[in-house]
């Protein structure tokens, strides 16, 4: 298999999901604040990516990615977008329940 | 003016949410050690896969819309400050959502 943006973004799901719910055991995935928090900044990032993209600051190889768009952008940088959050969200409150337990 | 463009968009997705700290006293800021020890990693671990994505042709920078900073990997700088404006917005989303609600 072919190491496409798809595969990519797939495979950085499943690890940010893994240091979350397996490795950090933070379980941002199960507190409301995560579902809270998530439309907003997925609003935003459709703004914000949708002018990266839609001005061509960024492009993208056709052939890496499925094809399908929201807002000039690639499907695929929802899931990159999510796996960031999501990783950076885990490690923040991983990081405030140690100094908690400290 | 047009090589200003990414940077451009960082510095307002920057200002459409650390107004947050002032105002709802998140605190995020506050807590420096802790926001630096979070966005090490994720900067590290992001530019690599961006690093890996550049190389392998997934998606490449307008030049004439960047500053033309380019780091080791043909990575923009743009792209770095990207892995600390996003994550840092994202923090200070996640803290306001918890001030406010008192979520966990």
């Amino acid at each position: 298999m072919a190491l496409t943006y798809t595969v990519a973004a797939g495979v950085g799901v499943l690890l940010a999901v893994g240091l979350d719910l397996v490795v950090l055991r933070t379980r941002v995935l199960g507190r409301r604040a995560f579902w809270a928090t998530y439309p907003i900044v997925l609003v935003f990032q459709l703004v914000f990516n949708g002018i990266l993209t839609g001005r061509g600051v960024v492009r993208y190889d056709p052939h890496t990615i499925m094809g399908a768009r929201i807002v000039h952008a690639p499907v695929e940088d929802l899931v990159f977008g999510f796996a960031l959050v999501l990783a950076t969200l885990s490690l923040w409150v991983w990081w405030g329940e140690r100094a908690d337990r400290a | 003016m047009r090589h200003l463009t990414y940077l451009s968009v960082l510095g307002i997705c920057l200002l459409s949410a650390v107004w947050l700290e002032p105002v709802l006293r998140v605190g995020v800021v506050r807590q420096w050690r802790r926001l630096v020890s979070t966005l090490v990693p994720i900067v590290v671990v992001f530019s690599l896969w961006d690093v890996v994505a550049i190389a392998a042709g997934h998606w490449h920078y307008d030049t004439g819309q960047i500053l033309g900073v380019v780091l080791p990997g043909h990575l923009p700088l743009e792209e770095v400050l990207f892995f600390v404006v996003v994550p840092l917005c994202a923090i200070l989303g996640f803290e306001a959502v918890r001030k406010v609600t008192r979520w966990r």
